[in-house]
């Protein structure tokens, strides 16, 4: 995927251009507003990774005029403004995530993974399919195999947020983001005991395991 | 300005006073000015209605009796006391009766009213009030003006070409005159004594109070936080001045020694944590050289700075918190559900570690308030409450319950743990405050803080009280002003 990191802490930036070449993607860096601006505008970019203090033009400006001018990549605001309204200013500038630094890198990759789906078609399929497990997000029903499985609202909405991101990594705040809507960092393993009550609903009496513990960064659901 | 100012003029005692000065200075002036043109027309008035009435009875006289009944009216009429002038006078101007010796030349030339006050010398001054001593040689001294009065008089021709003049002093109108003058001498006296008073009080008084401000606040700015602005106690301008100034200082010295705290406590804190951080690392590179052993001790060195980050998040998050300035908006948000949900986030794991966690809860409780705030103060509480009451008892139980107090609400988390002893409480709300029996658990110790400085930020408060046994954390909303 092609990334776009406006950033001007060069050190920063360079790290982040290395570590998503690592994990695959082709990142470009653009030290200033105004810079990032034009690569962002003429380029045809997955997704952009914004800095909110930039040199020349904030950031929050740069994703405006981008917004003005109907340019819809998907946009990860990173601020080391963390207030609950910093990240409300930056989600109506038109940001379409926010991250906190200092962030783990691990979060914010899988952030702009997710941001680059988000772009897809995930959000108007009414029925969420990997592997054998099927979810019908009309009928509010979750099938293995052809055998219903009765899960309480909050674990539908967990395999829900899961099953439209299969195959990518969910960080545990961004599983408390969009499912529990509370932006805090949670302390304790409260988030995994979630993930793991759902996952004996769903793989317990069931052949292969399709919610997928990864080490340091979070969950992946993803079958066979 | 390029005109030099006296150094006096500076302070605005000498300004106002002069300004005063000059102020009542021109009304007076025109107020006296007024005051005595107004009485000499009206003297003026008088004296000339009196001299024509004259006129009149004494040409009413001359008709009756002739010349020896007019002689005879001035002759009684000139020995009256205070009388008025008369004259009689043969066609040439020679004086032939009445109570004037002499008058200066062509007064008797024309008739009517005289153009302009006149000198003459009076007969024996019989009124004893202007009784001048006579001397010889009168008519030499006619030049000086000792004995000579100013008079103003009617000149009336008679038919056998006699004249006849009535007249009156002067001296009246001369007198109002000095009156006039002293009034306006004490008026500026007064002014001028008017003027240093204000001087003495604006510049003694107000003035020097003002500098007494500028002194301490002086102090204040040379690093005395702790200086306060004087105040009398006369509750006037200066004193609420003083007053609210004084708040303002209270309230940049609990800023400043918020600051001075949390840097305290930074350096402290999180130099610890560093410490090992650096040490970790050191012991890595001088260990064994596998790959495993690097790879631990770089994992470790990770969980270790998301603590630090975490820990320096809170600490931020507390001091804009306490600072009482926070971007963070409050609205409507329902406390029932925020413990719905807190309980619903937490129940499984404290079921994982053995503790039942119940909320009690009634119908919707609305408050202003940020929900993303109170939902992670909740959090704090009730995570702590797991924490501590898993293990302490046979069964161990968080109750989260909500129940309306007054017009506000109260929040309380107790657990059946072991609770903090009464001379502990106060304590444990403080920052990076661990108490000894929790030592052993995880956290950075700033949970509690957080959710007291949430709780103050919102308006309520946050108290700790005895479960029997246990902990019992009290959110307390207020119903109003949220």
């Amino acid at each position: 995927m092609k990334i776009l990191v406006i950033e001007d802490d060069r050190e920063a930036a360079d790290y982040l251009k290395k570590a998503l070449a690592e994990a695959g993607h082709n990142a470009h860096v653009a030290g200033d507003g105004d810079m990032g601006f034009e690569l962002a505008t003429d380029g045809d970019y997955d997704v952009l990774v914004v800095d909110r203090m930039l040199p020349k033009r904030d950031g929050l400006s740069v994703i405006a005029g981008l917004r003005a001018k109907d340019i819809t990549t998907p946009v990860l605001i990173l601020s080391a403004l963390g207030e609950v309204d910093d990240r409300v200013t930056g989600l109506r500038a038109g940001g379409d995530d926010y991250l906190t630094k200092p962030y783990a890198f691990t979060e914010l990759l899988a952030r702009v993974e997710v941001l680059k789906r988000r772009s897809g078609s995930a959000d108007v399929e009414t029925v969420y399919r990997a592997g054998d497990l099927e979810l019908d997000r009309l009928s509010h029903t979750v099938k293995r195999a052809g055998r219903e499985i009765l899960l309480q609202p909050r674990e539908f909405r967990l395999l829900e947020y899961l099953m439209r991101h299969a195959g990518q990594v969910v960080t545990r705040t961004m599983l408390l983001e969009n499912v529990w809507d509370y932006h805090f960092d949670p302390q304790t393993n409260v988030i995994d005991v979630h993930v793991s009550r759902l996952r004996s609903k769903i793989e317990k009496g069931f052949d292969a395991p399709v919610l997928h513990t990864i080490r340091g960064a979070g969950y992946m659901l993803k079958a066979g | 300005m390029a005109i030099a100012m006296p150094a006096i003029m500076k302070t605005t005692a000498a300004r106002l006073s002069a300004l005063f000065l000059i102020l009542f200075a021109l009304c007076a002036g025109v107020l006296v000015f007024y005051m005595s043109s107004l009485s000499v027309r009206m003297l003026t008035t008088q004296t000339q209605e009196t001299i024509a009435e004259e006129i009149q009875v004494l040409g009413r006289a001359y008709v009756r009796g002739g010349l020896p009944l007019l002689v005879r009216f001035v002759e009684t009429r000139s020995r009256q006391p205070g009388a008025n002038l008369y004259l009689i006078a043969d066609p040439n101007g020679r004086i032939l009766s009445g109570n004037v010796e002499s008058l200066e030349p062509g007064v008797l030339e024309n008739e009517g009213w005289t153009q302009r006050p006149f000198a003459y010398r009076r007969y024996g001054e019989i009124d004893g009030v202007r009784a001048v001593p006579r001397e010889e040689g009168l008519d030499e001294a006619a030049g000086s003006t000792r004995d000579l009065h100013q008079a103003v008089a009617l000149v009336l021709r008679l038919p056998n070409q006699m004249i006849l003049l009535v007249g009156r002093d002067l001296g009246e109108p001369e007198q109002l005159r000095v009156i006039v003058r002293r009034a306006l001498t004490v008026a500026f006296g007064m002014m001028g004594v008017g003027a240093l008073l204000i001087w003495f009080f604006v510049g003694r008084s107000a003035l020097k109070r003002i500098d007494s401000v500028s002194e301490a606040s002086r102090r204040i700015m040379g690093g005395d936080l702790s200086g306060r602005l004087p105040v009398t106690g006369s509750g006037d301008e200066f004193d609420r001045l003083s007053e609210n100034l004084n708040v303002m200082l209270a309230r940049i010295a609990r800023l400043n020694d918020g600051l001075k705290q949390v840097s305290d406590n930074i350096a402290h804190d999180l130099k610890t944590p560093l410490t090992r951080l650096r040490n970790r690392a050191e012991a890595a590179l001088g260990g064994s050289k596998d790959g495993k052993a690097y790879r631990d001790a770089l994992e470790a060195t990770i969980a270790e700075s998301d603590q630090l980050i975490r820990t320096f998040n809170a600490i931020l998050m507390i001091s804009r918190l306490e600072a009482g300035y926070s971007a963070e908006q409050t609205g409507p948000v329902d406390l029932t559900a925020i413990v719905a949900d807190v309980v619903e986030l937490y129940e499984p794991a404290a079921e994982e570690m053995g503790v039942a966690l119940r909320a009690q809860t009634g119908g919707p409780a609305i408050v202003g308030a940020n929900r993303e705030l109170i939902g992670q103060a909740l959090s704090n509480i009730v995570d702590n409450a797991i924490k501590y009451s898993a293990g302490a008892s046979d069964a161990p139980s968080v109750v989260v319950s909500l129940k309306r107090d007054g017009q506000g609400f109260v929040l309380g988390v107790s657990d059946n743990g072991p609770g903090i002893p009464l001379e502990d409480r106060d304590r444990a709300t403080e920052r990076f405050v661990r108490l000894e029996q929790s030592r052993s658990q995880p956290g950075s110790g700033l949970g509690l803080s957080l959710a007291k400085a949430v709780m103050a930020f919102h308006g309520g408060s946050l108290d700790l009280a005895d479960a029997n046994p246990g902990l019992s954390v009290e959110m307390k909303f207020p119903g109003e002003g949220l």
